[in-house]
């Protein structure tokens, strides 16, 4: 079986889950023997030698730029990349794409195609009709996601809705997701099977046992991590207010966000306004060892999202040993029970559990053992499989 | 002659109420009133009222050859008389006809054999009197929460006046030997030993209404000939389960009002079998031997052990913790306190702090007010803390 895959990032340069995932992806359907052909808009420096990779624009970009594209609405888009892509907006970008799409569409073979997110979705369905053969939509993420319901982008939406018509299939990353595109884009629920994400825990694990110097402020102070991009669709905010009532309880704590974002600059002021900017850390971007080094800092991660599809820091963070508190607002909550649960907006019990875990280290090392098995078991073995029944069910 | 005795559980706690960090010294309520209600009132609609009537007509219409035991914690009575006398009521209907048998356990349906033998022994007088009161009746046999027994436990409850205690018919304890006789433990005095059918029992509580079992559906027919087919081997079936398996666990729609209806008729059918409760069954059959129970002994789960309760650390270190306040508590002497302590100890705190239940199906999950075992160990240490706060 050989699949024709469309993609946005690729790790190393991916500034979020949605590289990560199509990496863990490719790399187990790989394993299962498919034969993967992914393809990025642009060049990159980047090999892996499970599957090729293929450039759909040739000349070699500035890699960090490309970077917050795939999470950026294209208005604000337009303003930060600055000449990237030749200056035009983002859905100029993705027309662009489907066309160079064409061109891959023509020249190599494959049995079926396999489009990550709207970014993708016209490349795939240009390689469809040039092809001929199915087209599976694989949805991260919904423009509902990412604007938290408030100012969707019609233009987004609508080449949402067209991937998910001309699909043969939808895969989603959740039961949380699939009831979106149930709900909002009017999609028939018996064309969309659930695909969870996966955690390469023998990675995970290798990173654990690199040597660590905790530094002087684990002596002293507790560590509870927020990480995630600084956006409104992973509720900084509420991660920020939540810090508040625990630091009146226990002021030995520290709050260290990790990651970049269009809030930054506004989560910096509110940590100022609400009297706790001396114990909030911003670490900005995280990626490999730094990443791993701060999963095994904290003594407590928590995602707060408001509207999560799936959340793969979830899994990495109980990989790591760390203990975990979710939004009941995300996909991930739907696969692991050994985390403590909170709705986004519940401030006050958000606090209390955060409070609890790192008051009482019993269930904290209960909570850290089990989690940790919990997520061995969840792999991209399990999403390779679902996927490959998604393709034999269209293909026979 | 297969003798049936049938013996049946009732108990409900008192669950807590979200009680997070910040309401640690807030004099704030423990238990969750309106919630405890709630479950209560679904139970007896469901269960308790429907079941007991049931009863209740079963053994007019055998005329005294049908008979039930029954285990009524302290914990769940007091609820009862607060919110639904009614079924309090039907019960002391039930002991008005002599047919229905009263065992002795703790009141406050707790673990305090394992950590204080002075609680231990405290719990169960005042259930004791709590029977008497409610019932008028003074308990012949005992049965300790979960079914708990080991050699030693034999030993003792024949020091508290006790001619027999029930157990769990643990295939790693029996052997090759058959549940169906009365034994007696090693080294445990006279003390008579019940031993639970867990497979009869269980054909009706776990899978009466499971359609993937191979002998679904069950009727009375067909169980009444499992019994009469245990002659030879053994004396007496025992079959001990949860009274909400009747209604609540079981629910009305599987048709299991239906079979137990028709259970007394088709047992009596065959007249060499009869019904007897625990103390009628020691009178009728010598024990047959002696087992040894060296390590406790349960009714739950796969394990047949204590860690449903015991298996992790949370729930170690909530049980220590509760049962390391017994002297400080004793020693204010406030009622309050110590009724509230106590109220503490139920077992069922613990269960629903057990995280075995990916593996054993959601047993655990049952009447669990929590959303993971998790939240259950918060909400217990932050009440175990308050109350420590006022013991200052």
């Amino acid at each position: 079986m050989k699949v024709l895959m469309f993609g946005w990032e690729f790790p190393p340069f991916n500034a979020g889950g949605l590289g990560v995932a199509c990496y863990g992806l490719s790399k187990a359907l790989a394993k299962q023997g498919v034969e993967v052909l992914f393809v990025l808009p642009k060049k990159i420096d980047c090999q892996v030698d499970f599957c090729r990779l293929i450039f759909a624009d040739k000349n070699q970009i500035d890699a960090e730029k490309i970077l917050k594209a795939a999470y950026l609405s294209p208005d604000l888009y337009g303003k930060i990349a600055q000449g990237l892509f030749d200056g035009r907006g983002l859905v100029d970008e993705v027309q662009r794409y489907a066309l160079l799409a064409r061109e891959i569409a023509k020249r190599e073979s494959f049995d079926i195609i396999h489009a990550h997110d709207w970014l993708c979705y016209r490349a795939g369905i240009m390689a469809k009709e040039i092809s001929g053969k199915p087209l599976v939509a694989h949805i991260h993420a919904t423009e509902f996601d990412r604007t938290g319901g408030h100012s969707v982008n019609e233009q987004v939406y609508a080449i949402e809705k067209e991937g998910f018509i001309k699909a043969d299939k939808i895969a989603a990353v959740s039961n949380f997701t699939k009831q979106k595109i149930v709900d909002n884009y009017s999609i028939n629920p018996e064309k969309i099977t659930v695909v969870y994400n996966g955690l390469d825990f023998q990675e995970t694990a290798h990173n654990f046992y690199n040597s660590l110097n905790l530094g002087e402020l684990k002596k002293k102070f507790k560590i509870v991590l927020f990480l995630g991009r600084l956006t409104l669709q992973k509720g900084p905010d509420y991660f920020l207010l939540a810090a508040k009532k625990v630091l009146q309880k226990n002021p030995n704590v520290y709050f260290v966000m990790a990651g970049s974002g269009d809030m930054e600059t506004q989560l910096i002021n509110s940590a100022i306004d609400l009297g706790i900017a001396d114990k909030v850390i911003f670490t900005g971007f995280l990626r490999n060892e730094n990443l791993s080094k701060i999963y095994q800092l904290a003594d407590l991660y928590v995602m707060p999202s408001v509207s999560e599809p799936f959340g793969i820091t979830a899994l990495e963070a109980l990989g790591h040993g760390t203990p975990a508190i979710i939004s009941k607002q995300s996909g991930v909550s739907e696969v692991i029970k050994n985390c403590l649960k909170v709705d986004f907006w519940d401030i006050n019990e958000m606090a209390a559990k955060i409070l609890a875990v790192l008051q009482y280290p019993i269930l904290s090392q209960t909570m850290s053992q089990n989690g940790e098995t919990e997520v061995q078991n969840i792999t991209w073995d399990n999403s390779a499989t679902t996927c490959l029944n998604i393709y034999n069910e269209i293909l026979h | 002659m297969p003798s049936v005795c049938l013996y049946l559980q009732t108990h409900q706690p008192f669950r807590l109420k979200n009680f997070s960090v910040f309401d640690i010294g807030q004099n704030q309520e423990y238990f969750d009133t309106s919630a405890n209600k709630n479950y209560l009132e679904r139970i007896a609609r469901k269960s308790y009222l429907p079941t007991n009537k049931l009863l209740l007509q079963l053994i007019h219409q055998h005329r005294g050859k049908f008979k039930v035991a029954f285990g009524l914690s302290g914990v769940l009575l007091e609820q009862l008389e607060e919110s639904f006398p009614e079924v309090i009521e039907d019960f002391q209907k039930l002991t008005a006809t002599g047919c229905v048998e009263i065992l002795a356990e703790t009141y406050h349906h707790s673990l305090a054999y394992l950590y204080s033998a002075q609680e231990f022994k405290t719990q169960v007088a005042l259930h004791n009197r709590k029977i008497k009161k409610l019932f008028n009746l003074q308990p012949k046999v005992f049965r300790n929460t979960e079914l708990m027994l080991n050699n030693q436990m034999a030993k003792q409850i024949e020091e508290m006046g006790y001619k027999a205690i029930l157990g769990e018919g643990a295939d790693y304890i029996l052997g090759w030997r058959s549940p169906n006789f009365v034994y007696q433990a090693k080294n445990g005095g006279a003390t008579k030993l019940l031993l639970r059918n867990y497979k009869l029992s269980d054909n009706i509580s776990f899978r009466f209404s499971c359609r993937d079992w191979a002998d679904w559906p069950l009727t009375a027919e067909k169980f009444a000939a499992w019994v009469r087919g245990s002659e030879g081997d053994g004396e007496v079936v025992n079959l001990f389960m949860d009274y909400e398996t009747f209604g609540e666990h079981q629910w009305e729609e599987t048709g299991i009002f239906e079979f137990l209806k028709n259970l007394p008729t088709e047992i009596l059918k065959y007249p060499e079998n009869n019904f007897q409760n625990p103390s009628e069954v020691i009178k009728l059959y010598k024990p047959k031997g002696e087992l040894d129970f060296p390590n406790i002994v349960t009714w739950a789960d796969t394990e047949r052990d204590l860690s449903a309760w015991l298996g992790n650390k949370m729930q170690k270190t909530a049980l220590e913790n509760i049962y390391s306040l017994e002297n400080e508590i004793k020693k204010t002497k406030n009622k309050k306190l110590l009724d509230t302590w106590r109220k503490l100890q139920t077992s069922d705190h613990f269960y629903y702090m057990c995280v075995k239940w990916f593996a054993d199906g959601d047993v655990h999950k049952y009447f669990s007010p929590y959303e993971s075992p998790y939240d259950g160990y918060i909400t217990f240490m932050n009440i175990f803390n308050d109350l420590k706060l006022q013991l200052k």
